[in-house]
């Protein structure tokens, strides 16, 4: 379980948000919401301990998460702004890297079997410099299933996705919703999901 | 812990051999800056051996640094830092396979180098080896010092540049007990205390080099 107590962030002088409060418990999904600006990466980016808060706390399972940490990285997956996939080496070895480097080891088969589910069957073996944003994308979307992650925390997972893929990955969010999974994440499309709590800043 | 480690040095090799030019740079900067120096002074064979030392050594610590950027600054750029970061495993593991990915691309051919380059300046057979054996102790630890100098100009407009600034200076005493054990052994004095000391800065390196490294890459990520 995940809560957020009385969060703020600032940058410099400015206050970005404050007395943030939120929880979130084994199948439930938050949608964080706001104009840009508002700091809604800057929460995400607080929530998965990349940055420290100016006041609150973050508590997983009731512990801090700067006390837990390892325990509580290994139950979370972060997609952020930024694709972490390097264009020069094809998507397989991509995904097998960056598993690897979170201690997972996964096998060839079993990427290139998800990889294809996603729609990108026969193109798994090339430079991710070939393929477009959409497809990018849906390579990390690969990751979500792959690695078991209980927490997922995804900056505007929906952005360059086409109609199929976006259903794609609304499906999934669902299934691991109902096998108890949590989910907090930006968008700035309204979500067409059963019991998602908004949150705005 | 050390499954993470090979994982991200596995990750740094292949991205490599998917860019060769980007060391080939490197090693052709050295080869070619060591050969120019005996066709700019003349063929004065005692005064080329009497240079030989210095020339290579500062053309090993500037090959070194070209390669130094790459370490971090383009996984800072695509998030994959970012990722990194929040692994499970300690960063410093991860940034120690960084470590040991960039001496094995920059410093260990300069290693294998060397003898090659010794003929130029006509050095002997021992002093060859001496060159050698102070290259393997001392790229590593400029391997290290530069990861924490690389580290810490993340996201810093005009790194490059600043790296260098930053880094240089560090290089020095390498520079000094790398050269200066085969000048002494040249000498006739025993290059011995060179050496320990060479080595007594790799381990001081390799003990707080990704540890420092990891924690200023925490700093610039936030």
């Amino acid at each position: 379980m995940l809560r957020v107590v009385n969060l703020s962030c600032s940058r410099g002088d400015k206050v970005l948000f404050s007395h943030v409060h939120a929880e979130l418990k084994p199948g439930e999904i938050i949608h964080l919401r706001g104009e840009n600006g508002a700091g809604k990466t800057s929460l995400l980016r607080l929530l998965v301990g990349l940055s420290t808060p100016a006041a609150g706390e973050i508590l997983w399972n009731d512990v801090p998460i700067t006390r837990c940490r390892e325990s509580y990285l290994r139950h979370l997956l972060f997609l952020g702004h930024q694709s972490a996939l390097k264009t020069d080496l094809t998507s397989i070895e991509n995904l097998r890297l960056l598993s690897a480097i979170d201690g997972v080891a996964l096998t060839e088969d079993a990427v290139t079997a998800v990889l294809g589910q996603f729609g990108l069957w026969g193109r798994e073996r090339f430079p991710v410099e070939w393929l477009s944003a959409g497809q990018r994308r849906r390579v990390l979307l690969a990751r979500l299933s792959l690695q078991s992650a209980k927490l997922w925390v995804l900056d505007e997972p929906l952005n360059a996705l086409d109609v199929g893929a976006t259903e794609l990955l609304l499906r999934m969010i669902s299934d691991h919703l109902a096998a108890d999974g949590m989910v907090f994440m930006t968008s700035h499309q309204s979500l067409d999901l059963p019991n998602v709590r908004v949150l705005t800043l | 812990m050390i499954s993470v480690m090979i994982a991200s040095l596995h990750r740094d090799l292949l991205l490599v051999m998917r860019r060769k030019s980007e060391v080939l740079t490197a090693l052709f900067f050295f080869v070619i800056v060591t050969s120019l120096f005996p066709l700019g002074i003349g063929s004065d064979p005692g005064l080329l051996r009497k240079i030989a030392p210095g020339v290579i050594w500062v053309s090993a610590l500037l090959a070194t640094l070209l390669g130094l950027q790459r370490i971090l600054a383009s996984d800072y750029a695509d998030g994959t830092l970012e990722q990194m970061a929040l692994s499970p495993a300690p960063l410093s593991a991860i940034v120690a396979g960084k470590i040991l990915a960039h001496w094995l691309v920059c410093g260990l051919p300069l290693v294998v180098l060397a003898p090659v380059i010794g003929l130029q300046f006509d050095l002997g057979g021992s002093a060859v080896g001496l060159v050698m054996l102070t290259l393997l102790l001392g790229t590593p630890t400029l391997s290290m010092i530069g990861a924490v100098g690389a580290s810490l100009t993340l996201g810093a407009r005009g790194g490059g540049a600043l790296l260098s600034l930053l880094v240089l200076p560090l290089y020095i005493p390498v520079l000094i007990f790398g050269a200066g054990a085969v000048n002494a052994q040249i000498a006739g004095l025993g290059a011995e205390g060179h050496l320990s000391l060479l080595a007594a800065l790799l381990i001081f390196t390799a003990v707080f080099a990704p540890w420092v490294a990891a924690v200023s890459i925490r700093i610039s990520l936030e």
